[in-house]
């Protein structure tokens, strides 16, 4: 914008070169838009849609012959029911966990009074970098009898270290150290001044941070396959894989009438489209507020990796 | 005021930290606000550094880590030796070198891009839509990739139209890192552009207008104005891409997995999988795991040093 401006104030015309490089530009911007743009509303409108048309190519820019048949069995699958209250609630409750692990340690790290803060920050990028590997973790998991339990899906994934760069470098540059000085010599203990004076000042790195923790808690597969074997526990995302990529579709429920079943083989597909649609709802709902605070947080945490 | 307070402040604070006695005396309670996020990764973190030993051991879950026999290389060797493993490690290569090839230019191809969009509109436009992706997850991705290439999916119609045939992108075994690259890439391409549109945006606007004065193209304005502001970023990411050189993606990899493909789709991550989850062989999968980690370390570290004495960036 300012180097369009730029070249205008100084009533300088752009040579023919230029010219061609913006229509470049504009044409190359708009096939990579289209082309994301275009598979993600092709799901919406397929999942409304008469499935016989989707198969033969015609549901191309409209919905067509507009049927809920997909969705009708995707809330009847107690799969679904039962994956989506539970990714519900390992998001929640993963969510608040992790925040209140990794708000007060950010703080607490950005304060340059604090002694060892260099080598805690050390030890905690560390683990950026080096890992134990699969089999070590999942036997301390093992160890802590947390396998096949809700608890684990709920801490695992609470605290990263990535995050808590991005929350240090906030606070770092976001509260002044003469605010600080000055809740000191008023007596104002530590506690008191972190609940009153920081969250306060920082409801939008914690807006970030909850969103961070809770897309990625929502999306969690790797945790879901490796600790739980129960079916009552498991996240959406592992029954999501039944019938997405392994093609189980909602053969569960429980019906032995061979032309209903073969009604549902007609219908697998759109049953895909609809579950795609249903399992992204919550982001789909909130992307387009939540969007802008994803991309502050990368610019925060840019400033200093 | 502010000079009284300023005056009384210099008075009272410096006695009140005196020595380091003094000081953690005032600010002990920060310590416990790390505590929760030490704890954390001390138990998942670093007590699994401990169970490492297992790589070297006959573990067995009744004997525990010290009572399980030490037999040192053992694994390593029979993991060196075995059949699978230059297929795992040219897998794991070819696909993450493949990756870094593709992924790391075109984000930053994509923020010039979007940098000299003259409308500021569709460039809001287009980066909601491309930043959308990198939210879905990889279970709903994989899925979306299987519901486009198959048999009736909408690639086959497109070229179905024009060739009257279809084409078995799924079963092409070898076509396997072809579609794990590029949609990857589209997976990422948008969120991984903001962090170098961030930095273009840091460039002083003076320098373009210098430059427009001075009759430079729009092509030389990115060589010389642009590319310069966005080096640093790019080469701190490029350091750790390549740390991650033998860290694939777990979770696409085995999602993406047929049986028809896994000649070229078996990955360390994925074996090491279904070696310790599924077979229960916890030390020999946890020596592959070690050998794949030590690399991946190795090679960020040897990386990071060539970078910090060239173009004095660095990691840490």
């Amino acid at each position: 914008m300012t180097h369009a401006k730029g070249s205008s104030r100084h009533g300088i015309r752009e040579t023919k070169a230029d010219r061609v490089f913006d229509v470049i530009v504009t044409i190359l911007v708009a096939l990579i838009t289209f082309s994301i743009a275009y598979p993600l509303y092709f799901i919406v409108i397929a999942s409304f849609s008469n499935p016989d048309l989707v198969a033969s190519g015609q549901v191309i820019l409209i919905p067509k012959d507009i049927s809920i048949s997909g969705y009708t069995y995707i809330f009847r699958d107690p799969r679904i029911m039962t994956g989506y209250l539970n990714t519900f609630l390992y998001t929640v409750l993963g969510t608040v966990l992790a925040l209140c692990i990794t708000i007060p340690a950010g703080y607490a790290l950005s304060r340059r009074d604090m002694l060892g803060r260099g080598i805690i920050m050390k030890i905690m990028v560390f683990t950026m970098y080096f890992s134990g590997g699969l089999i070590p973790s999942y036997l301390i998991v093992k160890g802590l009898n947390l396998v096949d339990t809700r608890l684990v899906l709920i801490i695992l994934g609470s605290f990263s270290a990535y995050n808590l760069i991005i929350c240090k470098t906030f606070y770092e540059s976001n509260i002044p150290i003469e605010v600080q000085e000055a809740a000191d010599i008023d007596g104002c203990s530590i506690p008191r001044f972190f609940f009153s004076i920081v969250i306060p000042l920082s409801k939008a790195t914690i807006a970030i941070m909850a969103l961070y923790y809770a897309v990625a808690h929502w999306n969690d597969f790797f945790n879901g396959l490796i600790y739980v074997n129960k079916q009552a526990l498991m996240p959406l995302q592992l029954f999501l894989r039944d019938i997405l990529i392994s093609g189980h579709t909602l053969t569960n429920s429980n019906t032995a009438d061979p032309e209903q079943l073969l009604n549902m083989q007609r219908i697998a597909r759109t049953i895909q489209y609809g579950v795609i649609i249903v399992s992204s709802l919550p982001i789909l709902v909130f992307y387009p507020f939540i969007q802008k605070y994803f991309v502050k947080g990368v610019m925060v945490g840019s400033i200093k990796g | 005021m502010v000079i009284e307070q300023r005056n009384q402040r210099a008075a009272t604070v410096k006695p009140k930290s005196k020595g380091l006695t003094g000081q953690l005396k005032r600010t002990w309670v920060l310590y416990l606000f790390v505590l929760p996020a030490l704890l954390y990764i001390a138990i998942f973190n670093y007590a699994p550094l401990y169970g490492i030993q297992i790589a070297f051991r006959d573990y067995k879950p009744m004997d525990g880590i010290w009572g399980s026999a030490f037999v040192g290389f053992k694994h390593f060797k029979t993991f060196f030796t075995s059949y699978q493993f230059w297929d795992l490690l040219r897998n794991t290569l070819v696909i993450s070198t493949y990756s870094l090839l593709a992924g790391f230019p075109i984000p930053i191809v994509f923020a010039l891009l979007l940098n000299y969009l003259k409308s500021g509109r569709f460039r809001k436009v287009s980066q909601m839509v491309t930043y959308a992706p990198h939210f879905i997850s990889t279970v709903v991705f994989c899925g979306m990739i299987f519901i486009f290439l198959a048999n009736d999916g909408i690639f086959n119609q497109v070229i179905g139209l024009f060739t009257g045939r279809s084409v078995d992108f799924i079963g092409n075994a070898k076509g396997f890192k072809h579609i794990y690259v590029w949609s990857g890439v589209m997976q990422g391409m948008g969120f991984n552009s903001i962090i170098y549109i961030s930095a273009l945006t840091a460039v002083s606007p003076e320098l373009h207008e210098a430059a427009i004065v001075d009759g430079a193209t729009k092509l030389q304005r990115i060589r010389h104005i642009d590319l310069p502001a966005i080096l640093p970023t790019a080469i701190i990411l490029l350091i750790m891409s390549t740390g991650q050189i033998l860290n694939v993606g777990f979770e696409k990899a085995f999602l993406l997995q047929k049986p028809i493909n896994l000649q070229y789709s078996e990955i360390i991550s994925t074996y090491v999988y279904k070696i310790g989850i599924t077979k229960a062989q916890y030390s020999y999968s946890t020596a592959i795991g070690l050998f794949n980690n030590l690399v991946s370390f190795i090679v960020l570290v040897i990386v990071n040093k060539i970078s910090s004495q060239t173009a004095k960036i660095s990691l840490w």
